[in-house]
């Protein structure tokens, strides 16, 4: 029996997507049955961080309305060998073409089969996140260090605190540590006191990743940035290793300044 | 057997008391009362205002038959009924005066957009984060950080006071009264502080050790205290 895990912020543009998308296949490259779930109907693109788009043939709705078997409309990544799919969502319809009944219905389905089903929540309060969270037996709440993506995600773990989903984990993404140490942006301590729930990872803001969803290609398979260490950071928390949290500090330090750092000068 | 007299009147320095038997049925009463008040009464029409209250002992009055007394004083001129007390209240008031009075705990975080609301005083065990919002009818007392909006005396009560360990609130209401945080940041911290409406009908943020002087009724240990 699987679990399902929705990724949601509230606000748009924290990176909800592509946390999905790179928590997914982090998932599937520790060996894990993954699949992800995209409900932002209408303005469907798990699809297109994922490199899969032209291969879309059925969508979510399709299996609601029955047009379509639920495993006709999964999408296999043949990166990897049947261990990663992907439920688009349709681009046609909007949120309101599924009910929260028939998501939880497949998400039920989907858990016999797979380890983890990652469902990809659509921004705001309204029907497409009560469809996303239907089926979900946790949350993770995704936020930047931005004020107003905190609001929205204090919002978001008070409504999640009404359903019965295990208590949501938080991954701040979009870091920019010279910033932070500077006190221009709320720092990690600050964030995770305000909306007082567990830390699941922290992502720094990565260019590298932009580069990655452009060429359809999740940045976890690049093992050299700093996001996919974060990313596969949290696939092992997820799956219950404890792993301290990642040093945000880039500025490369030369042999003096280390040995420096040695015995303690600053 | 004589009976007593179901009405007896008093006069004091402050106007008339009627007792009123608790034994007899209502109808008798009522009608005792005209009786009563009409032969006594009746000549001296320039007399000015008379206050009266009523005692009613053990006998619950509905509001119809509170009404029905109060109507039948008014038609008497100089009469104005000032109040009406009774040993007893019924069930559903002793209640809700129970929970008017009552601190209720909570452990929780009030997070955007959701509202905590009690009859009494409040509790908290956590944090109202920015968009969220407490109101109590009485005093609201925040173990935690106040970002959001706390309104305390919401049905009217001006003497009902705010306290938290962090004060840093959006909007902080007492009854009638608003104040809000001010436009710009200050960096001073606003550690054990407590808000109140003071003489001039403005909500003011001091030490929570002011309250000591200014609200005494917050102490309600009687006896066997400090």
């Amino acid at each position: 029996m699987g679990e399902a895990i929705v990724v949601t912020s509230g606000k748009g543009g924290v990176g909800k997507t592509t946390t999905s998308a790179n928590i997914g296949t982090a998932l599937a490259m520790q060996g894990k049955k993954v699949c992800l779930i995209d409900t932002d109907i209408g303005l469907r693109n798990l699809d297109v961080v994922m490199g899969l788009e032209n291969r879309v043939i059925y969508d979510i709705v399709d299996v609601a309305t029955g047009r379509c078997k639920l495993h006709q409309a999964l999408i296999k990544d043949k990166r990897f060998n049947d261990l990663l799919f992907l439920l688009p969502a349709a681009q046609t319809s909007d949120k309101t073409a599924v009910t929260p009944n028939q998501i939880k219905k497949m998400v039920e389905e989907l858990k016999q089969e797979y380890d983890y089903i990652l469902i990809d929540c659509p921004a705001g309060i309204e029907q497409g996140f009560k469809n996303a969270i239907a089926g979900a037996d946790q949350a993770i709440v995704v936020t930047t260090p931005e004020i107003s993506a905190i609001r929205d995600a204090d919002r978001i773990i008070g409504l999640l605190e009404k359903e019965e989903i295990e208590p949501p984990k938080l991954i701040i993404n979009r870091i920019r540590n010279h910033m932070m140490k500077k006190g221009e942006m709320l720092d990690i301590d600050e964030i995770t006191a305000h909306l007082s729930i567990d830390l699941l990872g922290i992502v720094a803001d990565d260019e590298a990743v932009i580069r990655a969803s452009n060429d359809g290609e999740p940045i976890v398979l690049n093992p050299n940035s700093k996001a996919s260490i974060a990313y596969r950071n949290i696939a092992r928390r997820i799956l219950g290793e404890s792993v301290p949290l990642q040093n945000l500090d880039t500025t490369s330090k030369g042999v003096f300044s280390k040995i420096k750092q040695l015995f303690g000068v600053r | 057997m004589r009976k007593l007299q179901n009405v007896m009147i008093k006069g004091t320095k402050d106007g008339l008391i009627l007792h009123l038997d608790d034994t007899c049925s209502f109808p008798e009463l009522l009608k005792e009362l005209e009786e009563k008040i009409s032969i006594h009464y009746k000549q001296n029409d320039d007399t000015p205002l008379v206050t009266v209250r009523i005692h009613t002992g053990y006998r619950y009055l509905t509001n119809q038959q509170e009404q029905a007394i109060r109507n039948l004083i008014r038609h008497k001129k100089n009469f104005v009924v000032e109040s009406i007390e009774s040993n007893v209240v019924s069930k559903e008031d002793a209640d809700r005066m129970k929970r008017e009075s009552e601190i209720v705990s909570v452990a929780k975080v009030v997070r955007s957009g959701q509202v905590l609301s009690v009859p009494g005083d409040l509790l908290l065990i956590g944090d109202v984060n920015p968009g969220g919002t407490v109101i109590a009818g009485g005093n609201i007392f925040i173990l935690g950080a106040l970002r959001g909006i706390a309104h305390a005396g919401y049905e009217g009560n001006l003497e009902a006071v705010i306290c938290a360990s962090l004060m840093q609130p959006t909007q902080l209401r007492i009854g009638e009264y608003i104040n809000r945080a001010p436009d710009r940041d200050d960096q001073e911290r606003h550690d054990m502080e407590c808000a109140y409406v003071d003489d001039s009908n403005v909500i003011v943020i001091d030490r929570l050790q002011t309250l000591i002087k200014l609200r005494p009724n917050l102490t309600r240990l009687i006896e066997g205290g400090l």
